[in-house]
């Protein structure tokens, strides 16, 4: 018999692309031919102890191992969510306050919050990478099909046009605003906003469009809820950045947060099986919270202490928990559904449930309940 | 070049994994943990970025017809899962490198020169079959054996295969022999037996196909895998009515709230600190 082949350890993983030789051919025969001599069971079947095992049906699916892959996103890609939807969102506030509002201060305020969030954003998302050396490699290509791609180009150009914004804003107060530092800024503000619009909700977009199952089903609420929810985190911070006082951003945050409540009752509502992981279990627990924090508790404390600043700074907080709650509860959420083997494979019966399993199987293999 | 397929047919597979060890050694993916699951004789469990083939077990309540050597004991069917290298491919088309490539066979590459682990494809793949290596940071799957396919070799698993489950081809040649086969199993009585390839779903067929007996489910196949693209108009829909309502929104909140200002004279710090920083 041959000997056992060597496998490479974990870690050397690198391989150059294989060039068949006559080695390599007569090898892939030797399996071959070892498969035919000892690959067929010859002896009769025994019931041994512990059996029945474990059947594969089609009411159980394969043993209820989950065919769909569990998001491999790490808590940086949750939280940069709730950081863009907050600086895609406070973008397009600074330039409605610039332009309509009258309002400078808090205009450059919402600015320097979209540049500082633009700039982290990146951060996260490289850092979430495998290989965060190649992050520009997602600037090869432009793929209107592909939701990462088109946020990767629409992230890319909201931080120029927000630098662009915030460098004439700071021109501007050192050496006076002269026509390239006003022309500057006009194009900063025109454009952060202009781009702020998608990149405040388009992650919803980016994991509605994908194979999981709760996250699929939501795709036609799933921007405007994201998008909701930053605009919340995004009027939020700018309030706790000293314009508490300002009307306009607590009617964005009644808005906000009045959408935001219905889009929990339409949740609550949802009988499909796919949403299950938004009811139950951990994933249900972090929606609720995060869906409470920011729906009925800042509505009510922006509706009912309309005057009051301390209800409104309480207001504030709760929001910027309830928008990042939120976040990582739709994240959970998506692992829980992966591991619904009954989804992919419609399985109607939410009662099923594959056999029980052994005792000693290891974690990985075992169902979700 | 020609579009190349796979045909698995689980009426001849014997279970010996010799595709599962071809595959791993031509391609030298890393061994990946010796874990009993308690489930068969399948100690994989499925697919992922060190499994590329993966031969399930399903067992059966004892049918007569199907694997097994004594009459009153569980059968058994195996099929050695694979990637189905879609006709429309979900991981292909949410790459956002363009590291995953069609390649001249119809296959579906992934470059490892290119990839940067956004881990995008995973969420994005019907079948659960792509997976990044968090070690190494990158996506793998199957390669449908690019570098051996293009000096005219068969894929390792196919060629390692001792009973011809595994049979790779001309993909149009594949599908006739598919039906001739089916037929052929039929008159055998053996009238569960069926092809699996959604051609009737947005994936549009797979270049992977797999004959199996009884319900594809049990296979852990699903019945309508969707490309999820297909969910980007209602998404990019529901995010511009979203963008509108934000638009709208701060328009009527600093709108209305300038006209109380206003009125208020210059009551508001806020206009105060305008004309400051206007000076």
């Amino acid at each position: 018999m041959s000997t056992v082949p060597q496998f490479p350890e974990e870690e050397e993983v690198e391989r150059k692309e294989g060039i068949p030789d006559r080695e390599s051919e007569s090898r892939l025969l030797e399996i071959r031919q070892q498969a035919m001599q000892h690959g067929k069971v010859e002896g009769l079947g025994i019931r041994p102890p512990g059996a029945p095992f474990p059947q594969a049906s089609p009411e159980t699916g394969y043993y209820g191992i989950h065919m769909l892959k569990q998001p491999q996103w790490t808590w940086q890609v949750p939280l940069y969510f709730f950081v863009g939807g907050a600086a895609g969102s406070a973008a397009v506030i600074g330039t409605v306050a610039d332009w309509i509002g009258d309002d400078y201060e808090l205009a450059k305020h919402a600015r320097w919050l979209a540049l500082g969030g633009a700039v982290l954003s990146g951060g996260l998302l490289v850092w979430d990478l495998g290989r965060p050396s190649r992050f520009l490699n997602m600037l090869r290509v432009f793929k209107p099909q592909s939701a990462m791609s088109m946020g990767a180009w629409i992230l890319t150009a909201f931080a120029n046009f927000s630098a662009a914004a915030s460098f004439a804003d700071l021109v501007g107060e050192k050496f006076g605003r002269s026509l390239p530092v006003r022309l500057i800024g006009g194009a900063g503000k025109l454009g952060s906003a202009l781009f702020g619009m998608p990149f405040h909700n388009y992650t919803g977009v980016l994991i509605g469009a994908t194979a999981i199952p709760v996250w699929n089903k939501k795709i036609h609420t799933l921007p405007r809820h994201f998008g909701m929810s930053g605009v919340q985190a995004g009027v939020s911070i700018l309030e706790l950045m000293g314009h508490g006082d300002s009307r306009a951003l607590n009617l964005l945050g009644v808005l906000s947060s009045g959408y935001e409540t219905w889009e929990g009752f339409l949740i609550e509502r949802e009988k499909d099986p796919a949403v299950e992981p938004l009811k139950h279990g951990t994933s249900g627990w972090m929606t609720r919270a995060g869906g409470l924090l920011s729906g009925p508790i800042p509505l009510a404390l922006r509706t009912l202490g309309w005057g009051s600043p301390r209800m409104r700074r309480m207001a504030s907080y709760s929001g910027i928990l309830g928008s990042v709650l939120t976040r990582y509860a739709w994240m959970y959420a998506g692992r829980a559904s992966a591991r619904d083997w009954r989804l992919p494979l419609e399985v109607e019966d939410r009662q099923t449930k594959p056999q029980p399993i052994p005792e000693n199987v290891p974690k990985k293999f075992r169902a979700a309940s | 070049m020609s579009t190349t397929a796979f045909l698995t047919d689980s009426t001849l597979c014997i279970g010996c994994k010799a595709c599962e060890v071809a595959c791993k050694e031509w391609n030298g993916i890393a061994e990946d943990g010796l874990d009993w699951t308690g489930f068969s004789y399948d100690n994989t469990g499925a697919v992922g970025h060190s499994t590329w083939r993966h031969v399930k077990f399903v067992e059966n309540t004892p049918t007569p017809g199907f694997g097994g050597n004594a009459a009153d004991q569980i059968t058994w069917e195996f099929s050695s899962d694979v990637c189905k290298h879609c006709e429309v491919a979900g991981c292909l088309e949410a790459c956002p490198t363009g590291s995953i490539i069609r390649t001249e066979f119809g296959g579906v590459y992934v470059q490892p020169d290119v990839c940067n682990g956004c881990s995008y494809c995973v969420v994005s793949c019907p079948f659960g079959v792509i997976q990044k290596n968090e070690k190494d940071g990158r996506a793998f799957k199957c390669t449908f054996c690019y570098d051996r396919q293009k000096v005219g070799l068969p894929p390792a698993c196919a060629k390692a295969c001792p009973t011809e489950s595994i049979l790779f081809g001309e993909i149009d040649k594949l599908r006739l022999h598919a039906q001739e086969r089916i037929e052929q199993l039929h008159s055998q009585g053996m009238t569960d037996a069926q092809i699996y390839d959604p051609t009737d779903t947005s994936v549009e067929g797979i270049h992977a196909m797999f004959l199996v007996r009884g319900d594809p489910r049990a296979y852990n196949l699903p019945p309508k895998p969707e490309v999820p693209t297909i969910y980007l108009k209602e998404g990019w829909k529901s995010a511009a009515i979203g963008s509108g309502a934000l638009l709208a929104g701060a328009l009527l909140a600093f709108a209305t709230s300038r006209r109380q200002g206003a009125a208020r004279g210059n009551g508001s710090g806020k206009l105060r600190a305008r004309k400051r920083s206007r000076r």
